[in-house]
């Protein structure tokens, strides 16, 4: 009873997840198969924000960093010192880890708009110094020789191991926001997001709560950065370093509801969904952009809750079920 | 030695631009200084400013400087239609609601923008010649654009500390509900200095239109620019964002004789977290 109690709130995320990764395993479509992976890489995203967006209330609009950097450094392992896959991704968590760890003990003594300002300086200066950064290609970036592939036995093979791994890193990132969420410490985080003075005086260690929560939201982007150009072939700094996307993420994480499990999952369904119609209907492709636009503001003006925050507050019963 | 005649050739220019930068961060400083908001419907406002200046030469043959007053104009009624529709509801709710809004904004009109204008890139073809002072080049158009920017800084000036809309404005500023207290209609003051700002903006943006090439999407690299003067000079302060556009401009003119151009956004935005860290208020402080 005590375990069902623990995890009943993560069932429903999980099913969620695991139904979009067995979709395309049973129509056994690869275009399905690109669209789950875009779809799943956005849960991961999206979920690992929400620790520091939802969770500890700082609003990072460069988030993409950690995603970009680790992307390079494992992208560079993987090419130019013929590291095995496994080896770079790790890396790529691992650089990306450590890079939030550093700017987290010097960004995150700053509160509200000021963060959000500097994590878009972090942002665009990593991406300049991309540009100008001779091991990692400069501008033109790194390119992998499509002999790499054959490790992985050929490309429709390695295709096939890398929607694995996205499936696999998402349900880590769903998990991991899930135990974050219910342990003392997701407690602390929730306590800073209220009022991290009081929080201080409760006997929350802010700096610290703060910094492990930026590292831990850095990590799993920072991995999928190196699964997602090893599937592409190159990494340019314009790829690695969309100052848009992190925008698109904050969207998704408004849009489910952020500072829920459930709430990132179901935004990134519904923005990428959503996308993926509007980029298609003959009526809206020009326009694709206003209509989320307009949608984001209605959202943000009449529902800033999200989705699951709003069901959340209707009645007790959602509260139980909707973690 | 050739490193110094490239700094005399370079340093000009990116003082007069830099006068450019800091009208258009003034409006973002502006914005920031009365209502705690972000504006991130910054760079479009831009973009769309640089496009009015594009139809006023190339289509109606008007000089660019006479057909700053309609952009002003328009701008101002620009700032005020997206304070009423998206900023007003939210002015007191958390940060990332303001910049969400802002930024949804920001959405719809590059996506109207680029469907209408396409995202390829526009010129309009005007020239002023160029006056030579010793060994300086001084372009035409950047000089003017240069005194339209200080122009418009002190009408702004005068305009905050010597009429009385001025003077609501600065109230609400130091206290939103004192001003209110004191019979001062807060809603208005406010949708109007958002006008003010989004004026600011598109003014500076119809200047840069006369001399660098642009598209809807450009508007995004000014307002980056815009965000790191805005903490140089401290936020909330219009004048110190002249003096922080100074200080970028004078940048983009040393850097390039030192290193290569593409160098410039590094120190930039390094400069900008270091500033955010050591000092948040900026080198002229933020509002008081």
């Amino acid at each position: 009873m005590n375990l069902w109690h623990k995890i009943r709130g993560l069932i429903l995320p999980l099913l969620a997840v695991g139904g979009l990764a067995i979709w395309p395993v049973i129509t056994g479509n690869a275009s399905n198969r690109e669209t789950a992976f875009t779809i799943l890489k956005a849960v991961a995203l999206a979920s690992s924000l929400n620790i520091l967006l939802g969770y500890t209330g700082y609003v990072s609009f460069g988030h993409i960093v950690f995603y970009g950097f680790g992307g390079y450094v494992g992208f560079y392992l993987l090419t130019a010192q013929g590291y095995s896959l496994w080896i770079a991704l790790l890396a790529g968590g691992l650089a990306s880890g450590i890079l939030a760890f550093l700017l987290g003990k010097a960004v995150l003594r700053l509160r509200g708009a000021y963060f959000a300002l500097s994590t878009i300086g972090i942002n665009e200066a990593m991406k300049a110094f991309m540009n100008n950064f001779d091991l990692f290609g400069g501008p033109t970036g790194i390119t992998l020789h499509f002999s790499i592939y054959k490790e992985y036995g050929g490309v429709t093979e390695a295709l096939q191991t890398a929607f694995y791994i996205i499936v696999a890193l998402s349900l880590i990132a769903v998990t991991l926001s899930y135990f974050v969420r219910t342990s003392k410490f997701g407690l602390g985080l929730l306590a800073i997001r209220e009022n991290e003075d009081a929080a201080e005086v409760m006997g929350v260690f802010a700096p610290n709560y703060k910094t492990w929560a930026y590292v831990l939201s850095a990590i799993i982007p920072g991995i999928i950065g190196v699964l997602f150009f090893f599937k592409n072939g190159n990494v340019e700094p314009h790829d690695a370093f969309p100052l848009h996307a992190s925008i698109e993420l904050l969207v998704m994480v408004m849009l489910g509801g952020q500072g829920t499990v459930l709430g990132p999952i179901l935004g990134a369904f519904a923005y990428q969904g959503m996308r993926g119609y509007l980029v298609t209907s003959d009526f809206f492709k020009d326009i694709q952009l206003s209509v989320s636009g307009a949608l984001l503001l209605i959202i943000v003006l009449f529902i800033p809750a999200g989705a699951i925050g709003w069901l959340r507050q209707r009645s007790p019963l959602l509260r139980r079920v909707l973690a | 030695m050739q490193q110094i005649s490239l700094l005399l050739a370079s340093l000009p220019d990116g003082i007069l631009l830099g006068f450019v930068y800091g009208l258009a961060a003034m409006g973002m400083t502006l914005i920031w200084g009365v209502m705690n908001v972000i504006n991130l419907s910054h760079g479009p406002i831009i973009a769309l400013g640089m496009f009015s200046t594009f139809f006023i030469v190339t289509k109606l043959g008007i000089n660019p400087y006479i057909g700053l007053i309609p952009v002003a104009i328009i701008g101002l009624l620009l700032g005020i239609l997206i304070y009423v529709v998206a900023v007003h509801r939210i002015i007191n709710a958390p940060h990332l609601s303001s910049l969400l809004a802002t930024f949804s904004v920001n959405m719809i009109i590059i996506g109207l923008g680029t469907a209408a204008l396409t995202t390829s890139p526009y010129n309009v073809d005007f020239s002023m010649g160029s006056i030579q002072i010793g060994s300086f080049t001084l372009l035409g158009t950047r000089l003017a654009a240069t005194i339209v920017a200080i122009l418009f800084t002190g009408g702004l000036y005068l305009f905050l500390y010597r009429t009385r809309p001025g003077k609501f404005i600065r109230a609400v500023a130091n206290n939103r509900s004192a001003a209110e207290l004191m019979g001062i209609p807060s809603t208005r003051v406010l949708a109007l200095s958002f006008g003010l700002g989004t004026m600011l903006a598109a003014v500076s943006g119809a200047l840069i239109a006369t001399f660098f090439p642009f598209s809807i999407l450009s508007g995004g690299g000014y307002e980056l620019k815009s965000f790191v003067i805005v903490v140089l000079g401290g936020l909330g302060n219009p004048i110190g964002a002249l003096a922080g556009g100074l200080i970028l401009g004078i940048l983009e003119g040393i850097i390039p004789a030192f290193f290569e151009t593409s160098w410039v956004p590094v120190f930039e935005f390094g400069l900008f977290v270091v500033i955010l860290l050591v000092r948040p208020s900026g080198i002229f402080g933020a509002k008081k």
